[in-house]
This record gives C-alpha cells, sequence and structure tokens, in this order.
C-alpha cells in the first residue's frame, strides 16, 4: 500500500459519485492523509460523463490527476471505464460496476454498445475488479446503495481501515439508511477482494 | 461543512469564501447564479447575522452590494466571469466612488469552459477597473484572502476583487476555521457627494485619487505575505499565481518560485530582486499573459506563452512537459467511444417544445441554459447562441436584416431566469421597433442549469420564503406584446398548433411553455407514476424515440425477427421505455398514434 495515490472516479450524471467520493476523501483525512478532491459541476451533470478526482498523501498540491498517474479507477459504468484510459497506467486498478448505461447514439439506435470494451483495459496490463454493485445493492435490500457498495469494493486497496470507513458512513448518510449502507459497504468489501 | 478531523474542516473553495465571508463579517451579500460560482451564496445564505440573496443578474446583484458598502456594511457581490460583463458598469464607477464598508466582487473564472460559452480571463478587469485583485490556489488560501480583500478594501478605500477558476471554486481541500474580523465602519446614512455622486466635475477628482490608490496598493504588494519568494534551485525560477502555483510546485518542487497571491498591481521590486535571482524566468499563467505582458512592460525578460498553452486550463503535466520536454511521461491513447454528452432530463419540459421547433422550418434564436442542450441531436434545433438574453434581440435583428415577412422564419427561446435576467428589454426593442417575431419562454419555475435557484418568477427567495412571483404574461402584455399563449409543453401536438399560429402572426407574440423542472423538490416528491410501452401495438415508427427522452430506447430487430415476434415483415424494430428513469411527462404518449404508449397508475 502506497502512501499516497490518485483515485479518479467515473461514471454518469446521476449515479451518486459525488457521496462515494466524498465518504472515500474522509476516511483518508481520518486515517491522517492530506486530501484534495476535483470535481465539475453545470452543464456536465445533465447526464453527461462526470469525474471527480481525489489525491492523496503528505501534503497534496495539485487538485488534477496527471494523465497517466491514476492509480485507481472506480468506474460506475463499464464504457466510462475505458473513456478514461488516458488517465491510467499499466499496472493501475479499475474496479468497475458492470453495469451498461445507453448514451443517446445507442438508445436511438445509430450505434452499437462497444463489445467486451473492458479489454481495453485488461490487454493493457490493467487490473480489471468487475463488481455487480446494482445486484449487491439489490441483496441487501436498497438498490439506490450501489455507490456505496463501490465504495466497499474500493476500500480493500486503499491504506485506510475498514472500521474508519464505517464510521465515516455512520456520520455521512441519515440515521434510517445507515444500516443498509454499512451493509452495502461490507457486500462490496467482499466483492473487491 | 463538516469536520474533517479536529477542528478542521473539509470544503470546496466556494464553501470556503462563504466561510470566509461570515467571518469577515459580511452583512450583505448579492449575485446571480453562474458556474463555478454558483455555491458561494447557496452556503452563504445558511449562515446567521449575513442577508443573502439572488438578484436577477449581475449588475443588479454588484449594486445591491455597493448600496450596502455605502450603508457602511461589508458587502459581498459574486458572479461567474462573463457576470462582470453584465456589472462592469458599476464597477468602473465603485472604483472611482470607493466604499464605506468594505466591498468584495468574487469572479469565478472558467478555463476550459467547463460549462460556459467562452473563457475569458477576469484579471483584466482589475487592470481595467484599476482595482486591486487577489488570487488564492485553494481553499485555504480563498477563505483567507476573502478576509484580507475586505480588510485593504476598507483600509483604501476601495472595491476589491478576488478571483477563483474552476479549479479552486469546486476543489475540495483542508481547512481550518477563523477569528471573526470586528466591523471596522458604523452602520448608518453618511452624505458624501463628493465620494458618491459621480458626476464630471466630482468624477475628475476622484479620478486623481484613483492613481494616488493604486500607487499606496504597489507598495502593499512589495510587503503583502501573498506575494512571496520561496527560494530553492535557481536554475529555473517561476511566478505563478492561483492554481497555476500548484502545478509549477508539483512539477518542479526543487525550484525558485514568487508566488502572486495579490495578481494586480504587480510587485515590481519583488518581480526584479526575483528575476536577478534566477537564471532563466518562467512566468506560469493560465489564459492570458495577464502577469506577462506586464512584466515584460518593467522591462524584464522571461518565458511565458511563447511555451505555456494560452488556451485551456493546464495541469501538472502541460507545465512539466511545456518547460522540460525530456521529462515527459507517455500515457495510453484514447480508445473511440460513443460519446455520452449531457442530455435534457427524462421528463423534461423543454423537451417537447425543441421537438416542435425541430419539425419548424424556421431559425432559432437562442439562449443559454438547461434549453441550450436542445441543440444537440436528435432534436437539433437551436442555431445560435451567444450570451445571456441576446436571444430575443438578435431575433429582432435578422428579422430586420431579412425584411418582409422574415418575422415568420425566425423565433427567439429564452428560459424564465434568462429572460429576467436580461431578455425583458431586448423584447421592449422588438415591440418598439415594429417587429413581428415570435419568442417563447421557457418558464420551469426556476433557473435550472445552475442547480435549482429561485428567480423572480419562482415565488420563492434563496432562503425558501415565499416572494412574489413576476407575472410573465401580464408583463409581456404591459411591454405591449398584444398575443400572449401559454402552453403545457408536455402535450406536444396542441402546442405545435399554437407556435404556428403565434409565428404566422404579423404582430410580436410571446408563448410561455409553463410546465415545472423535473428536479425541483416538489417534483421528485410525487408518486412514482410512469408512463410503458405496450410493445405488442409499437408499429416501430420511432415518432417517440426522435424525443431523445434518456427513458426511452430503441430496440432493432434481427433478420427475420420481427415476423418470429408477430410483427409487419418490414418492421425495424421496437421502442421501449425504462420505468425507473421516465419521469411521467406524457410528451412521448401524447406523440405516439398507435396507443403503444399509456401511463401505468401506482
Ligand atoms: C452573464 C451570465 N450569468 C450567468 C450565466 C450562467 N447561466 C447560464 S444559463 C443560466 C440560467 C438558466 O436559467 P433559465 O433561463 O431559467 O433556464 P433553465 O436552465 O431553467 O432551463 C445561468 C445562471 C451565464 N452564462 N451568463
Ligand atoms: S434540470 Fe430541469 S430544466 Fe434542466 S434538463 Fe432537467 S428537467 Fe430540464
Ligand atoms: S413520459 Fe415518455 S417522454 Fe416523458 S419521461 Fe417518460 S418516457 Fe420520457
Amino acid at each position: 500500500m502506497e502512501a499516497n495515490g490518485n483515485i479518479l472516479f467515473s461514471g454518469v450524471g446521476g449515479q451518486g459519485i459525488l457521496l462515494a467520493s466524498e465518504i472515500t476523501a474522509y476516511s483518508l483525512l481520518a486515517a491522517g492523509f492530506d486530501a484534495k478532491k476535483s470535481e465539475v459541476h453545470g452543464m456536465a451533470q445533465r447526464g453527461g460523463s462526470v469525474t471527480a478526482q481525489l489525491r492523496y498523501g503528505k501534503k497534496v498540491w495539485s487538485p488534477l490527476i496527471e494523465p497517466g498517474c491514476a492509480d485507481i479507477q472506480v468506474a460506475f459504468e463499464m464504457m466510462e471505464a475505458v473513456r478514461y484510459l488516458p488517465m491510467l497506467h499499466a499496472g493501475s486498478t479499475v474496479i468497475v460496476n458492470t453495469q451498461r448505461i445507453l448514451p443517446p447514439a445507442v438508445a436511438t439506435g445509430q450505434t452499437a454498445y462497444p463489445e467486451n470494451v473492458l479489454d481495453h483495459l485488461s490487454s493493457r496490463n490493467i487490473r480489471v475488479v468487475p463488481v455487480d454493485a446494482f445486484d449487491l445493492a439489490r441483496a441487501v435490500g436498497e438498490v439506490r446503495t450501489a455507490n456505496v457498495v463501490m465504495v466497499g469494493a474500493l476500500s480493500a486497496f486503499l491504506p485506510v481501515d475498514t472500521a474508519v470507513f464505517a464510521e465515516v458512513i455512520g456520520t455521512r448518510v441519515p440515521e434510517r439508511f445507515r444500516d443498509v449502507n454499512l451493509k452495502a459497504f461490507e457486500a462490496g468489501r467482499q466483492a473487491g477482494w | 461543512m463538516t469536520n474533517a478531523k479536529d477542528d478542521t474542516l473539509w470544503m470546496s473553495g466556494n464553501e470556503a469564501i462563504a466561510l470566509g465571508a461570515w467571518e469577515a463579517g459580511v452583512k450583505v451579500a448579492s449575485g446571480y447564479p453562474g458556474t463555478p460560482s454558483t455555491e458561494i451564496l447557496e452556503n452563504l445564505c445558511r449562515y446567521d447575522g449575513v442577508y443573502s440573496e439572488w438578484a436577477p443578474n449581475e449588475k443588479v446583484g454588484l449594486e445591491v452590494a455597493i448600496g450596502a458598502s455605502f450603508a457602511g456594511a461589508r458587502a459581498l457581490a459574486t458572479m461567474k466571469h462573463v457576470g462582470v460583463n453584465v456589472a462592469a458598469d458599476p464597477l468602473f464607477t465603485a472604483s472611482y466612488t470607493g466604499v464605506g464598508g468594505g466591498l468584495v466582487l468574487v469572479t469565478a473564472d472558467d478555463p476550459e469552459m467547463h460549462s460556459s460559452q467562452n473563457e475569458q480571463d477576469n484579471r483584466n478587469y482589475a487592470f481595467a477597473a484599476k482595482l486591486p485583485m487577489l488570487e488564492p490556489s485553494d481553499p485555504m488560501e480563498a477563505k483567507e484572502m476573502l478576509k484580507a480583500a475586505y480588510e485593504l478594501s476598507e483600509e483604501y478605500d476601495t472595491p476589491a476583487m478576488l478571483r477563483i477558476t474552476t479549479r479552486v471554486a469546486h476543489v475540495k481541500g483542508v481547512v481550518s476555521p477563523g477569528e471573526k474580523l470586528p466591523p471596522k465602519v458604523e452602520i448608518g446614512i453618511a452624505k458624501v457627494p463628493a465620494k458618491l455622486v459621480m458626476l464630471p466635475s466630482l468624477a475628475k477628482k476622484r479620478r486623481e485619487v484613483l492613481e494616488e490608490r493604486m500607487g499606496r496598493l504597489r507598495g502593499l504588494a512589495e510587503v503583502s505575505p501573498f506575494n512571496r519568494i520561496e527560494d530553492g534551485d535557481r536554475k529555473r525560477g517561476f511566478i505563478a499565481s492561483g492554481v497555476s502555483y500548484l502545478y509549477v510546485r508539483e512539477a518542479f518542487p526543487e525550484a525558485a518560485v514568487l508566488k502572486l497571491g495579490i495578481c494586480w498591481p504587480l510587485p515590481e521590486k519583488k518581480i526584479r530582486e526575483f528575476a536577478a535571482m534566477v537564471d532563466e524566468l518562467y512566468v506560469v499563467e493560465e489564459l492570458d499573459p495577464f502577469l506577462e505582458t506586464h512584466i515584460k512592460a518593467m522591462g524584464i525578460g522571461c518565458h511565458g506563452k511563447d511555451l505555456i498553452p494560452a488556451i485551456g486550463e493546464l495541469n501538472t503535466a502541460i507545465v512539466r512537459n511545456a518547460i522540460d520536454p525530456a521529462g515527459r511521461r507517455e500515457s495510453f491513447a484514447p480508445v473511440d467511444l460513443p460519446p455520452r454528452p449531457p442530455n435534457m432530463c427524462a421528463g423534461c419540459p423543454h423537451r417537447g417544445i425543441f421537438f416542435n421547433l425541430s419539425r419548424m422550418k424556421v431559425f432559432v434564436s437562442g439562449d443559454i441554459g438547461c434549453y441550450t442542450l436542445g441543440f444537440l441531436p436528435p432534436l437539433s434545433s437551436m442555431d445560435a447562441c451567444v450570451c445571456m438574453g441576446a436571444s430575443v434581440p438578435i431575433a429582432h435583428g435578422m428579422a430586420k436584416a431579412l425584411g418582409e415577412g422574415a418575422h415568420s422564419k425566425v423565433v427567439s427561446i429564452i428560459g424564465d431566469s434568462t429572460f429576467v435576467h436580461s431578455g425583458i428589454t431586448g423584447l421592449i426593442n422588438t415591440v418598439y421597433n415594429n417587429s413581428a417575431s415570435t419568442l417563447i419562454i421557457l418558464d420551469n419555475r426556476i433557473t435550472a442549469m445552475t442547480g435549482q435557484q429561485p428567480n423572480p418568477a419562482s415565488g420563492q427567495t434563496i432562503m425558501g420564503e415565499p416572494a412574489h412571483a413576476l407575472d410573465l404574461e401580464g408583463l409581456c402584455r404591459a411591454v405591449g406584446v398584444r398575443h400572449v399563449y401559454t402552453v403545457n409543453p408536455h402535450d406536444v401536438p396542441e402546442t405545435r398548433k399554437v407556435l404556428k399560429e403565434a409565428v404566422e402572426l404579423s404582430e410580436p407574440s410571446v408563448v410561455i411553455s409553463r410546465a415545472p423542472c423535473v428536479l425541483l423538490p416538489e417534483m421528485k416528491a410525487r408518486k412514482p407514476v410512469s408512463y410503458f410501452t405496450n410493445q405488442e401495438n409499437c408499429v416501430g415508427c420511432m415518432a417517440c424515440i426522435r424525443l431523445g427522452c434518456p427513458a426511452i430506447s430503441w430496440t432493432a430487430f434481427e433478420e427475420g425477427e420481427a415476423e418470429l415476434r408477430g410483427y409487419k415483415k418490414s418492421q425495424k424494430g421496437v421502442s421501449k421505455i425504462d420505468e425507473i428513469v421516465c419521469n411521467d411527462c406524457g410528451q412521448c404518449a401524447s406523440l405516439c398514434k398507435f396507443n403503444a404508449i399509456t401511463r401505468k397508475e401506482a
């Protein structure tokens, strides 16, 4: 485990990427790291491709990850996992929710969703960790916790104790959703191992 | 704004600026939403003891802040970079009047145009309006600099500007809370016409004060801790401000750096001292060669835009590659994938209007808001978009240029917030100068693009308190529009009839499309009801697909599949609605002639 790292969150507007990146950031801070996170709001959020960049370490200067320097990508959609390939390097880990959200050109029948899209990653020596976040979230009883499932899977790759994540989730989500989110986190963590 | 650990906070630049405003004792804050500035007021309005509001536009917002400052209060105006263009008129003369209570204008610039129509560099405004400008690198510094800006504003009797960019506004970092600044100026009415009444004879005197003040500010820039030399390897020396400083520190951690926290006026002596210290001087800045030009004017040689791109954002890699190409790191080439552009939400009321426009042979003079997405396929029905409010006069100008009968070939389209911001004067002009074009006002009850802020037509304030809701129909009639229609955009065929009638008229007309944005809390709270496809009735005509609703998708048939599934041999596929995504607007159902789309009662 490294004492610093760059985590890229990617997905489609409305998938709960911001909450996932917030939980991760708070957990890293609680574990004693400095951190910075970049997001883009506005136009980018209307169902388009979105990212959040989180960097941690002893001291973080730039809020942006350099191309080729993302150590982990948490992708909430399969094609989005591949869209940010230039941000990754050989040896990066990509935790990917095996969900397909059709972009307009695919939904309107003009083009097809690319087949075996994750091969673009594995063929470049990038480790792919598939997680069926929806299925796991459904299994714990709340489909809307898919983003926390993804955090659980990510936690397996970070130098932060599970207890720290659990505490952060305890304070970040409304009381009545706490237990189900903790279960979602645990389910994700199992999938990440 | 919650604790990260101990007494530190984890905040975005905008949240930190709101905290800074509170710590600085700001009493009155006004502004207009605009990415990346919006969250400043959205956060500040939750602090006790601060009055916050959304103004109809940035000029009004700044004028409100100027008024509060004249009455002795510390005042804040916030806006995005292009908002300063709108507020430039009061800004340039407030520089002459100076302040009562401290007055700060925050300009949030958007290099790379993540969510903007241009990427102007507002440091130029500080130069042009003869005002001091501070430029933080991260959230913590944004808070500290805002407080310092208030002290400076009162001490030097000047409005001050704080310039942030997207990578400060929307970056989260660790922030420590600080002390509250005690007030220095008493609240009250002070009649000082020599300072506040800017007619020529008095303004001429103030003009001299401006020059003298700029001289004193230069002195401050020499000694301010915000302008500091961080010594290091002197082979390459860097001058940087704002977020560029962070990229320099990361790309060249050993190098000597002069960080300019005050980016206007510049500390000439300090710059000379630094230039003399280092072998080669590099100015690293995003967008315009602002520092570079002024440093070169001092007769100091340096590298700048000969190496560093003037277009778009910088980052560590761009800075490193530009200055030290040998240090370049390789990265993977992108893979060709279907793009995923933003799209209007499922159930968005704007979609039905653009669907109709896509079927009318008209030039659509557009404006800025969620509805600008009507430009994208499959609707593809916006033909121009320049700046807020421009849709109406551009349509009028085109009609005048095209001559007789052209009024039915050009329509303008504008959102409710944008209409109130700067569309009304354009409409007055259309009526006054005997045009006959049609204006469509998309009244979705809110300023949606920037994240659902209330506006003067919404019936509530920034705090969610009830307020007068501007009567758009009444206003249009009052300015002289005799043909004002109101339509429900979700009924697509009915709306088309009205649009056709309005466009044919030889007098000005306004069509108000009224239906709420689906992201409004009251819309989200509705019980889930959706539409669904009776696929056995679907004939594959694609009428609903052409709406471009994200809830509707097309499944193409394979060879022979149509017959196998009991459809006509020639049918190419069927349409399907994702009932979880559907937002119950009914537009697709109003278009389907085959009873293949029906509402599913809960
Ligand atoms: C001068 C200026 N100020 C602010 C903005 C940012 N901005 C773009 S559109 C918009 C308002 C959109 O609201 P509305 O017209 O009601 O359309 P909606 O998004 O609700 O469809 C804002 C605030 C801008 N582009 N220019
Ligand atoms: S936020 Fe509102 S106005 Fe904007 S696209 Fe969605 S529904 Fe339409
Ligand atoms: S009713 Fe039709 S057009 Fe409206 S949101 Fe649902 S699927 Fe989309």
